[in-house]
């Protein structure tokens, strides 16, 4: 997608879904993470509702939009689901992730929601998250650049 | 009777804090995302942010490639966004701010695993988690349970060292 063929429309809808979004990141506590480390501890298993609520009602949308709609109004592209090839880097950076999660209650979208709820101290939670994204992407570019055999990764 | 009971009291024991503010904050979270999954098609990540963000700033080709680029200006909008809807529960449902105990070694060091492992594992808890699952995606379901795994270990071993909060 060109940003040229985008409607005038977009960046409104973008403000409205993120909105919504984090609305629903703090109504349901996840912006707190305290209450995820509950969930992760086993102590309180309403993220499953949570994760399972967002899934159900994507997933429905996602379905009826690609069987009965043909290009998304504003951007002129197919509907189509969320494409990401399996590799071992899924394995590893779900459990690289998944330490992080388990140490901190954090992850990004929850993060963000949660700078909005005044949580200024998750703002070092979310540098971390800069810092790693960073240093995994100068190591990747690194490798790439010495191996000679460049691997696309996604 | 009995049976209503032990039901309930189960129920409370692994939702102590009720069901609704879960079920409800779900569904909303699913209309932001289907908001704009309906307009544009796109399937929104959270974590992508940080990669197209550092375009900004860095020349490293990493950050640098062409779905960044296209992308990096209305991710800022998004995340932006959130933040701010956050702010309006926090105002008008959400009694006002609130700040977390969670020590700041365990956020600093939290955060930077997150950043290298969803970009590693090629998205998150919303990427995989929400858009993933929503599309019965293979290695969604596959990075989901590796990574709730290893978190609710890593929480419970946190827990197990006396690490609180």
């Amino acid at each position: 997608m060109s940003s040229e063929s985008r409607s005038p429309l977009f960046m409104p809808t973008i403000v409205l879904g993120g909105a919504l979004f984090g609305f629903g990141l703090a109504h349901s506590g996840m912006a707190k993470p305290e209450i995820v480390l509950d969930f992760l501890q086993l102590q309180d298993l309403g993220l499953v509702f949570v994760m399972g609520g967002a899934a159900t009602v994507t997933g429905t949308v996602m379905t009826l939009a690609m069987r009965y709609l043909d290009r998304a109004p504003l951007t002129d592209e197919q509907y189509g689901k969320r494409k990401k090839t399996f590799d071992r880097s899924v394995l590893l950076g779900g459990v690289v992730f998944g330490v992080g999660w388990g140490i901190s209650g954090l992850c990004p979208g929850s993060a963000y929601a949660s700078l909005g709820i005044g949580n200024f101290p998750i703002l070092i939670g979310l540098a971390g998250m800069f810092l790693g994204a960073y240093a995994q992407g100068y190591w990747r570019s690194y490798r790439e650049s010495t191996s000679g055999t460049a691997t696309p990764s996604d | 009777m009995e049976l209503t009971h032990f039901g309930q009291t189960a129920l409370a024991g692994l939702f102590p804090r009720g069901i609704s503010q879960y079920a409800i904050g779900g569904v909303l979270i699913g209309l932001g995302v289907s908001t704009i999954y309906l307009g544009t098609a796109i399937t929104p990540g959270a974590s992508t942010f940080f990669e197209s963000t550092l375009s900004y700033i860095s020349k490293i080709p990493r950050f640098n490639r062409a779905k960044y680029l296209v992308s990096r200006d209305w991710r800022i909008v998004f995340t932006l966004s959130m933040v701010a809807g956050a702010t309006i529960y926090a105002l008008t449902l959400g009694g006002g701010g609130w700040t977390t105990d969670v020590q700041a070694w365990r956020l600093l060091a939290g955060g930077v695993l997150v950043g290298v492992g969803t970009r590693l594992g090629k998205g998150c808890t919303s990427g995989h988690g929400i858009n993933g699952i929503a599309s019965l995606s293979g290695t969604s379901f596959a990075n989901v349970a590796t990574f709730m795994l290893t978190a609710i270990g890593a929480a419970l071993s946190m827990q197990a060292l006396g690490v609180s909060p």
